[in-house]
């Protein structure tokens, strides 16, 4: 589980979050939406320590990580897909799936050949560098390159951004069932509501930094307030 | 074959290579250095020169020649790890003449603080290999026991470094925090980590590579030792190509060889200048130049 608590940060003189608080329990998926600006990077990138907060704690299972180093905080089991994927496109496919086994302990042939099973399109292009993937190809890789070390938390950054929506939709039903088999805590930012909120259990939507709701995400989901003037869905 | 082998052609190819594979390893150990952290370190000639007088020379009075070039690399690490933790890691994300500035003022440092100590009479170290050219039937040829040292001894370098970046997790480690430093934090990399060993390891080659030209009969150990060939390794590293580190070790020798050619039938002053024109005519087919690094960087 994580804990976000009165988290805010900033950027030079701008305040990028304010005062936020929330919780994402484990097995669960919990949707982190608004629109541009909002603030959804920068709160998966404190969670990973890639950003200092100025003021509040996060903890994951108790522990806080706001004085943790990044790589320490991935050895945690807390795996971050980057905004935009961050495959390596120099690398091979395997390569990249072998750098997300690296400092796991877990034995790197057998997770490979699990991912291989999971993602049967990886395993045939495991010798292709990543540069030459489709959008959705690397979202799947950097997905798996994140499982491949077992991780009990996974933040995803827009995952649905530049894709299909035949393609979103078999990568959120991807997550809802990793989610469940796997009991990961999952951070899901979208700007994609609709299909975030399609397989959220819960939901925070922010507002230029702020909380506006934080509430079950059927209920969010029903919010014509919220659905209008923060999530852009028009009936 | 024997004929061949003694030919001007064939003593100008050998000889070329012997040099070349010298350039080829200063090329490697500034790609190590470039790739990791996208400084261009101009204080790569003499960083290994100054392990190689503390492990040749100074503990020389004690041990033979083995013992030395393992303690003599040795101090190379360490000065490779400790120069990046204390003098480069401050530049990080600087404009990128700060650290051209910084490591030519350390490489002036590095040359005064050796003359200080060792003096700049040239010191012959005594190694165990023959530097007279062998014979074949009556006639020398263009190889003797000490360039075939040199050259097996870089091959075995190169061929190393390729293994260890190819083929094991260090070094895709090494390569992953190179190209993706965020990423692969993310991914749990210690990322500052590998930027300290990919000086430490450029600084070990450069430290092989100095004893190897110090070792030379004809060259001998002094301050400067490393300055002409930090010029053509460099050369052969913009024209090979700064973050490829093949292409950098075979622009070495073939640099090597067409030098040894004009050495030898044009005459030895041409040398620096058609290596000025390799370098230039490269550039200019290369018209983003060798400066600018492929991606932006975030160390
Ligand atoms: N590196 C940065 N330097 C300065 N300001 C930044 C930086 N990164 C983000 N910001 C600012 O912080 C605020 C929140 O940005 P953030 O990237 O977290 O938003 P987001 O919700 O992820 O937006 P998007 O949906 O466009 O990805 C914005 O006002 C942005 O301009
Ligand atoms: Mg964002």
């Amino acid at each position: 589980m994580i804990r976000v608590q009165d988290l805010t940060v900033a950027y030079g003189a701008v305040k990028a979050l304010v005062d936020v608080t929330f919780e994402a329990r484990t097995s669960a998926i919990t949707a982190v939406l608004g629109a541009n600006g909002a603030g959804k990077t920068t709160l998966l990138r404190t969670i990973s320590g890639l950003k200092s907060p100025v003021a509040g704690s996060i903890t994951h299972d108790g522990a806080e990580l706001t004085l943790m180093k990044t790589e320490d905080i991935a050895r945690m089991g807390i795996a971050h897909v980057p905004e935009g994927r961050g495959v390596i496109g120099e690398f091979t496919v395997e390569e990249n799936l072998r750098l997300g086994a690296l400092t796991a302990k877990v034995d790197a042939k057998q997770s490979l050949a699990s991912q291989y099973e999971r993602f049967p399109i990886l395993g045939e292009r495991r010798r292709q560098h990543a540069d030459q993937l489709s959008g959705g190809e690397r979202q799947i890789l950097s997905m798996a390159r994140a499982l491949i070390a077992n991780p009990a938390v996974l933040l995803l950054d827009e995952p649905s951004l530049g894709l299909a929506p035949l393609i979103t939709a078999q990568i959120m039903a991807t997550i809802k069932e990793l989610c469940a088999s796997e009991n990961l805590t999952v951070i899901l930012v979208e700007q994609n509501a609709s299909s975030a909120l399609r397989i959220a259990d819960h939901a925070v939507v922010l507002n230029v930094g702020h909380v506006v709701a934080n509430d079950v995400a059927s209920v969010v989901a029903e919010d014509e307030k919220l659905r209008q003037y923060y999530l852009g869905m028009v009936r | 074959m024997d004929v061949f082998l003694t030919s001007r052609i064939a003593s100008d190819v050998l000889g070329g290579l012997t040099n070349g594979v010298i350039y080829g390893l200063v090329a490697l150990s500034l790609v190590l250095v470039w790739r990791s952290t996208g400084i261009l370190n101009f204080a790569q000639g003499a960083m290994p020169m100054l392990a190689t007088y503390v492990g040749m020379v100074t503990f020389g009075h004690y041990f033979g020649y083995w013992i030395c070039v393992v303690i003599a690399v040795l101090v190379g690490f360490l000065i490779g790890a400790g120069t990046e933790r204390v003098l480069v890691r401050p530049l990080y994300g600087k404009p990128e003449i700060n650290p051209v500035v910084v490591m030519v003022g350390f490489l002036t440092v590095l040359e005064a603080v050796a003359a200080a100590i060792w003096s700049s009479t040239p010191r012959s170290l005594t190694t165990p290999f023959s530097p007279i050219d062998f014979h074949l039937s009556g006639k020398p040829f263009a190889l003797s026991a000490f360039s075939l040292y040199q050259i097996i001894t870089a091959v075995v370098v190169m061929v190393a470094v390729a293994v260890l970046f190819r083929f094991t997790n260090l070094g895709l480690q090494l390569r992953a925090s190179a190209l993706a430093p965020e990423v692969s934090r993310l991914l749990g990399v210690r990322v500052n980590r590998m930027l300290t060993l990919g000086w430490t390891l450029s600084t070990g080659v450069g430290t092989i590579t100095a004893i190897l030209v110090a070792s030379n009969f004809f060259t001998g150990l002094t301050p400067q030792v490393m300055d002409g060939i930090f010029a053509f390794g460099f050369i052969a590293a913009a024209v090979g190509g700064l973050d490829s580190p093949v292409g950098s070790i075979v622009a070495g020798i073939v640099m090597g060889i067409i030098l040894q050619f004009v050495g030898d039938y044009v005459n030895s002053n041409a040398i620096i200048l058609v290596a000025l024109a390799i370098l230039i005519v490269s550039l200019m087919a290369r018209p983003n130049g060798v400066f600018s690094p492929v991606k932006t960087r975030r160390v």
